[in-house]
């Protein structure tokens, strides 16, 4: 007994937003769900109510966030915001919390649009108080006005790093330092495709406007937020060798963003190791569609291409479902796809470059010693290396040796250090480690909910005591 | 800790408690960014040592921004809006059976 539509897209990020638009003009009966209260994901977040005045704070990538908003507004396709999936599962019946309550809806294909999340960088003292991402501080800015202040302190690697810098800049903000811990440079044949990139001119720009105000401190290792009941210091290691360390209220931490992967792979979708994006990836056709039928994952969740690349994606994945449930003829999809594909290709020019040269330096992915690589279940790297030492060989198992992984977050800031901490220890590779097995549901959800959904006079005489 | 931008729409703002201290904040505020805006870093003790944490990630994926909304234990404060009258209660250790 539930809802239906032809097709569900869970997420309202640009792969989202796009895919929606698209499989609504070809008359597909689409529903996105989406646990924000706006569209736009992280990276457009808050792009149809900023607080903000000052829009060019942001940057023209930002409001190019607005058409694809527009778009989508204008499509047809029903939103339901503030809606968390909880489940969905190989009938491609979704769980759906919201306001308090679980629904179900039965979808004829799912496009899975969870987009990325920052990838975990566990240095001593990242659970302090005054320790965020840049991505939270990013947030806080386009969607509440909420900037930094008192002495705040960037540190970290890639290309978000100098956007925030700039944000935080253009809103008027001092940074008391920039703490660059990407390594030192060097060349390659995939510098050849950057050189012909989009990437090139913004990030050279953005870099030279942060740099008007500061200079970053570069190729710093040994990072460590230090503090008591908060944050009081960052210390490090200079190129050269020599400890410093810096008086500071807030540290914002980054080293790229990783594939949310928590849904896709609780539904069965096989992922791999990327070697080149340190992080699993699944595995999918050239339309996004997954090896569970009727599965589709589009924009950073199907593996890091950027904005533009998840609208792309989503539109191709749309144009799929469209033709597998008959709305459209394969001629028909494969045209359509034909201006996507250009831009993907326009846009996939120079990441495997930036993926290289922004490749997160191993002590600050491995932690050591008393170092949590589990925020929620406190779970140092000590414990996971001689659980290991004593048999542990998995992160399955180190589910029952240590709870690692199974706190609230559900392994999404632990997966991939605990993988990599094992891998480590054991001498394998992560590929062969792999990741914790992950099951619905997959956001916290009350019984009180659960208890909530709708149900038939068959499936209530079903557990009923005769 | 954080603090607003001079120039941002106008709002009629909401008032709110967290534990007995009475705040305002803007409509479109999620309960975290309402904490960080009236200076809290922290917002709980964990439940396996009862060390400070506060909001790490603002989307949906750390869970260290958990607090009791309405009497509702374990909501993550970055996903649910601030409304006029709400009760904010910070965690302290473990969850206590029957809330």
């Amino acid at each position: 007994m539930s809802e239906t539509c032809d097709l569900a897209i869970i997420g309202a990020g640009p792969a989202g937003m796009a895919a929606a638009a698209t499989a609504a003009r070809l008359g597909l009966d689409t529903v996105v769900l989406d646990e924000q209260p706006s569209p736009g994901g992280q990276i457009y977040r808050a792009i149809t109510e900023t607080p903000v005045r000052q829009g060019t704070i942001f940057g023209d990538d930002y409001w190019r966030g607005l058409d694809l908003a527009r778009a989508f507004a204008n499509s047809g396709a029903r939103y339901l915001p503030n809606s968390t999936v909880f489940s969905v599962d190989s009938r491609l019946e979704i769980g759906v919390s919201s306001g308090g309550k679980a629904r179900l809806l039965q979808a004829r294909h799912v496009i899975v649009a969870t987009g990325a999340q920052e990838r975990p960088m566990p240095i001593p003292g990242w659970t302090l108080p005054g320790v965020l991402t840049a991505g939270a501080a990013q947030i806080l800015l386009k969607s509440a006005g909420l900037a930094p202040s008192g002495r705040t302190v960037l540190a970290g690697s890639g290309p978000l790093l100098w956007l925030l810098a700039a944000q935080l800049q253009r809103a008027g903000g001092t940074l008391s330092a920039i703490l660059d811990t990407t390594p030192r440079m060097t060349f390659g044949v995939d510098m050849l495709s950057f050189l012909a990139s989009p990437y090139l001119s913004k990030g050279r720009a953005l870099m030279r406007e942060t740099k008007q105000q500061i200079a970053p401190i570069d190729r710093v290792t040994g990072l460590r937020a230090e503090g008591d009941s908060r944050l009081r210091r960052v210390s490090f290691t200079d190129r050269s060798g020599v400890a410093d360390h810096i008086e500071c209220d807030t540290l914002l931490l980054h080293q790229g963003v990783v594939p949310n992967a928590n849904l896709a792979m609780s539904i069965g979708c096989t992922h791999r190791w990327d070697d080149a994006q340190l992080c699993f990836v699944p595995t999918l056709d050239t339309w996004g569609h997954s090896d569970v039928a009727g599965v589709s994952i589009a924009g950073d969740g199907a593996g890091i291409a950027g904005a533009e690349s998840a609208a792309e994606r989503g539109r191709l994945a749309a144009l799929d479902a469209a033709c597998r449930l008959g709305r459209i003829d394969q001629a028909t999809r494969d045209r359509e796809a034909e201006t996507p594909r250009r831009v993907l290709t326009k846009y996939g020019r120079g990441r495997a470059f930036l993926d290289r040269i922004f490749r997160p330096i191993d002590a600050h992915r491995i932690p050591a010693g008393d170092t949590l690589a589990c925020r929620c279940e406190e779970v140092s790297a000590a414990q996971i290396t001689e659980a290991v030492r004593i048999g542990g060989t998995g992160p399955n198992q180190l589910k029952a040796y240590l709870r690692c992984g199974m706190g609230p977050c559900q392994g999404r800031l632990c997966g991939l250090t605990v993988t990599e901490l094992i891998a480590q220890a054991r001498g394998k590779t992560p590929a062969e480690i792999g990741h914790y097995r992950l099951r619905p549901p997959v956001k916290p959800i009350t019984v009180a909910e659960l208890a909530s959904l709708p149900r038939s006079e068959a499936e209530a005489n079903a557990v009923a005591r005769q | 800790m954080f603090h607003r931008l001079p120039d941002l729409a106008d709002a009629a703002l909401v008032t709110l408690t967290i534990d007995s201290e009475v705040i305002t904040a803007r409509p479109s505020d999620t309960v975290a960014a309402a904490l960080l805006a009236a200076g809290h870093a922290a917002c709980r003790e964990t439940a396996v040592s009862s060390t400070p944490r506060g909001p790490y990630c603002l989307m949906g994926v750390c869970f260290d921004c958990l607090v009791t909304i309405d009497g509702v234990g374990n909501r993550q404060g970055c996903l649910v809006r601030v409304r006029e009258g709400m009760h904010v209660e910070t965690q302290r250790g473990k969850r206590v059976a029957g809330r």
